[in-house]
């Protein structure tokens, strides 16, 4: 295949902008994305892209142009993002377009997510009964794993303390002041044993990334980061997932450990070459566990990993530099390109107070939600 | 009391004396629960699961669900998590009848149907009484 480029990196801030809608973030990241990459409109030869609770993608040619150009609506949840990025990098590797869109965006209310049992295929009593809360999987998930493992409640802290300390650095992040460990830890409890500061919030936002040709790279002169790999997985049998009224006693597999090993035989490289990583931290626990199904550390290592600052900014592997999930908050549709975008920030040098040192030449992202997918996303310069 | 309510679904749990979740046993011999509906049904048996089994984890609600939950007002925090029945399946269910820090990895629970609201019952898991 075609090595294909990230040459142009759009945002919206995420959080809240009443009065924008989703879609209408999406086309402010469109735009930055192609100033970014000095191209117009008329370049793009095929986008995709889409939303969980803001709409479909391809009206935004109304505010865009009227190029003509094939526009692909993603539905795909929390994968949304990494699905639109994994096909428009294979449209660009086929050899039918020299350059193309992906493009996230959403726009949630306030509060948890209240899902449908029907939409995912569940019998009523299953949300009647309160036991179909997203935040909930993540407090069971983290509570076996702590026991099974020896995590302490202070390392869930840790991860939130970091996350807010990254995002006072992030343009884009929602929550950008401090919060320190005590008031963390002695916030009011979620679901047990998670608190309110360890947990993201669905918010709103928006990311675009111009994809391009090897050819399309010189002939712009573009400041490229190349995608060295992308895989998108489901979950395999016996894995313990988000909505599952019963769980395979035979512990089977999980969709992130595939994707993970997926995208790192497509890009040649292991774990221990990656200089910086982007994991899916809808809650502090979510963090520590994808540290180890994506194979940086071994189930238990995040207690001494947290304890010893490894993956601040300055560690050995920084993990979420611009406060991930917890700091920017959770727009389904944008959330996975967000985390792209960041790589691509901090590979191309240009993160500022949340610049990891050394010039990173590998950048790893890592996708996760309902009902049990993953999508992996490795970068390099 | 228990007897007067509703069940809040039906073939959930058998009706009789020591009642217990039904499951579905597939082809490959694998146990499931709920009993499928629709066309995932075919070929799949109803299985009576056991009442016994072990704490496999565990969390407490504290803030109130949006619907489609159906708890009665005002809200009271409820205790939940994953009893796994040895040698079928692992369950999610509402955990009754202790509170948040008895729980423990691995210990016995038993199988009881409990209150959910004025006239609704529903399953749910208890620590096993010694």
């Amino acid at each position: 295949m075609e090595d294909v480029y990230i040459i142009g990196a759009g945002i919206h801030p995420f959080g809240r902008t009443d009065g924008r809608s989703g879609r209408d973030q999406g086309v402010f990241a469109v735009r930055q994305a192609m100033a970014d990459a000095g191209i117009d409109w008329t370049d793009v030869g095929c986008a995709y892209g889409g939303s969980a609770a803001a709409g479909s993608a391809d009206i935004m040619v109304n505010e865009l142009g009227l190029t003509g150009l094939p526009f692909i609506n993603v539905a795909n949840g929390c994968a949304t993002g990494g699905s639109a990025l994994a096909s428009a990098r294979n449209a660009i590797a086929a050899g039918e377009f020299d350059v193309a869109l992906a493009v996230g965006f959403d726009k949630h209310p306030r509060g948890a997510f209240n899902a449908k049992p029907r939409e995912y295929g569940l019998p009523e009593w299953y949300g009647q009964t309160g036991m179909m809360l997203t935040t909930q999987f993540f407090a069971l998930k983290i509570q076996r794993y702590m026991q099974l493992y020896g995590i302490s409640r202070e390392t869930l802290g840790r991860v939130a303390e970091k996350a807010f300390r990254n995002g006072v650095h992030a343009d884009h992040a929602w929550r950008r002041s401090p919060v320190d460990l005590e008031t963390i830890l002695n916030s009011p409890m979620v679901n047990d044993p998670l608190t309110k500061y360890m947990f993201c919030a669905p918010a709103e936002g928006a990311v675009a990334l111009i994809l391009a040709s090897g050819k399309k790279v010189r002939e712009l002169g573009a400041d490229a980061v190349r995608i060295a790999s992308v895989a998108v997985r489901t979950r395999p049998p016996g894995s313990f997932e988000v909505f599952a009224p019963s769980v395979d006693i035979d512990n089977g597999g999980k969709p992130t450990i595939l994707a993970s090993k997926a995208a790192f035989e497509q890009a040649g490289i292991g774990p221990e070459d990656i200089s910086v990583a982007q994991l899916q931290d809808t809650e502090s626990g979510a963090e520590i566990m994808h540290m180890a199904e994506n194979g940086f550390c071994k189930d238990g290592d995040q207690e001494q990993w947290l304890r010893e600052g490894r993956t601040e900014i300055t560690g050995k592997l920084p993990v979420n530099t611009d406060g991930g999930c917890l700091a920017c908050g959770e727009p389904i549709g944008a959330s996975g390109l967000r985390q792209v975008y960041e790589n691509t920030v901090q590979l191309r040098g240009r993160g500022g107070g949340r610049q990891v040192p050394g010039s990173p030449k590998t950048a790893y992202s890592h996708v996760y939600g309902a009902p049990g997918l993953s999508g992996v996303c490795i970068l390099e310069r | 009391m228990t007897q007067l309510l509703q069940p809040i679904a039906e073939n959930l749990w058998t009706n009789e004396p020591e009642p217990a979740l039904i499951g579905g046993r597939l082809p490959s011999g694998k146990i499931v629960f709920p009993y499928p509906s629709g066309d995932a049904a075919e070929g799949v048996e109803p299985y009576r699961l056991s009442r016994k089994g072990t704490l496999w984890s565990w969390t407490r609600q504290d803030f109130q669900p949006k619907e489609p939950y159906e708890g009665p007002e005002p809200f009271q925090p409820y205790l939940l998590g994953y009893v796994e029945l040895p040698g079928e399946v692992i369950v999610e269910t509402r955990i009754v009848d202790c509170v948040l820090e008895d729980l423990k990895l691995g210990m016995p629970m038993e199988f009881v149907v409990a209150p959910f609201d004025a006239t609704r019952a529903t399953y749910a898991f208890r620590p096993e009484k010694a």
